[in-house]
């Protein structure tokens, strides 16, 4: 594998400081909290919190393709390592929840008094 | 078997099949970590589906994060959110470096080199871990306290301002008082269940009558031009919403926490307890890697894939870390 004796040290200060400056990003917005980002929502969720999650997914690919070094493996062990993960944990947070959901507003509508 | 063997004469990289067919074109051992890894994410993503689930389930009551994780070393009553748990996230991050420095010097065999960037990624998952336990202590101790009502509902104190106070600002000392009863001082099978708050309902009640610029701030949350806050009621109504109190809430434990929520607390001890704990171990497999480096094991080996192997884990629990602080304290 010829990956495995040249030297990544550039790539992994680069990574590095992509790293720390999406982390900065977060934290600033999670002091300000914007409130056009918090105000307006889409598919149900509030703008910051997509920009969150998004900067998340991309901190994690990051992670693992450079640090873990994912994007010098074969793309059999590639795949059978990221697609079952993506796949069921999509499954399991869909499923999840939307009976989360369900249960608030089974709670929220029920002539049973439960928040006193 | 000839698989699992791991020998010095660098068989490492074959399988059963042969030694120019790899389907996957890792070794063993590096294959069963990333399947390993694999597993572990599902056992993670499940607590943190639950946590969502947990927190749809109760969208309109939970606890905002940036209320609950204030404090930062030497910064006493300054309200911090997000600093230190921010400090915490590039101390990991760093420490993943120094892991992909040493595992990259393990590719160029320089022994040195890898003890040392081996030594500094030990040192950064310890001062995680000690921060983590510091985080922790800070959320079991609490800092305004709470009561409880009948319904379970948690009623926390603000003043005229919307500013949160604490018990001890305006709760009296009544006379009565039930010693909490111990093995030694009782008959030996009678002890209580919990520690007693520094406070009886009844103090908290007589001290709030005493203060009339005291509310009462309920678990709501109300939103306004986009800015999350706590429903606070008229004096009025938080009077009749405290004569039904129940029990006095201070800090945090897996029964109930001053912050809101009740599963809040246990979804914060479950999840971070659980990182931490794949962090602590992740500290003892680098120091044991590190010690291996130090004799030369891989040295003789010329291959320094074990190092990358624990890079693997320690760079999984960097990632794990990454989702927690956004689904915690960010979200």
């Amino acid at each position: 594998m010829s990956h495995e004796h040249v030297s990544n040290t550039k790539r992994i200060w680069f990574v590095f400081a992509l790293l720390s400056a999406v982390t900065t990003v977060e934290v600033i917005l999670g002091i300000y909290k914007p409130a056009v980002l918090e105000g307006n929502h889409f598919v149900g969720l509030n703008l910051l919190n997509w920009i969150f999650y998004i900067l998340t997914l991309y901190k994690a690919y990051y992670i693992v393709w450079a640090f873990m070094h994912m994007e010098g493996e074969k793309s059999s062990l590639r795949w059978s390592v990221v697609s079952p993960v993506i796949f069921l944990v999509l499954y399991l947070l869909f499923i999840l929840l939307t009976e989360g959901h369900y249960i608030y507003g089974v709670f929220k509508d029920s002539t049973i008094k439960w928040n006193f | 078997m000839e698989a699992t063997v791991t020998t010095a004469n660098n068989n490492e990289k074959t399988w059963g099949g042969g030694d120019d067919i790899q389907p996957l074109g890792a070794s063993y051992g590096k294959m069963m970590m990333w399947f390993f890894i694999v597993s572990d994410a599902l056992t993670f993503s499940g607590f943190l589906a639950a946590y969502g689930f947990s927190r749809f389930k109760f969208i309109e009551t939970w606890p905002l994060a940036d209320e609950v994780f204030t404090h930062f070393p030497f910064l006493h009553g300054v309200s911090a959110p997000m600093y230190y748990v921010a400090l915490m996230t590039f101390i990991l991050i760093f420490s993943s470096v120094t892991m992909v420095l040493a595992v990259d010097a393990g590719h160029q065999l320089k022994k040195t080199k890898v003890a040392i960037y081996m030594f500094l990624t030990i040192i950064g998952g310890l001062i995680f871990v000690g921060s983590q336990a510091w985080e922790w202590k800070n959320f079991i101790k609490g800092e305004y306290g709470a009561v409880e009502t009948a319904g379970g509902s948690l009623l926390q104190f603000v003043d005229a301002k919307g500013e949160r106070v604490a018990l001890e600002k305006f709760a009296v000392k009544l006379p009565e008082q039930r010693e909490a009863l111990t093995r030694s001082h009782s008959t030996w099978f009678m002890e209580d269940a919990e520690t007693q708050a520094s406070y009886t309902v009844a103090e908290v009640q007589a001290g709030f009558k005493a203060h009339p610029e005291l509310l009462i701030r309920t678990e709501q949350i109300l939103i306004e031009n986009g800015k999350k806050s706590k429903k606070v009621l008229t004096r009025a109504e938080s009077e009749t919403r405290l004569a039904t109190a129940k029990y006095v809430v201070e800090g945090a434990n897996l029964t109930r926490n001053e912050y809101g929520s009740k599963l809040f607390a246990d979804f914060f001890f479950f999840i971070t307890g659980f990182h931490g704990f794949h962090v602590f171990s992740g500290v003892i497999i680098n120091i044991i890697i590190f010690f291996n480096v130090l004799l030369g094991t891989y040295e003789k080996r010329r291959s320094y894939e074990m190092v990358e192997k624990v890079g693997l884990y320690w760079h999984f629990v960097d990632l794990v870390w990454v989702f927690v602080f956004t689904v915690f304290y960010l979200v």
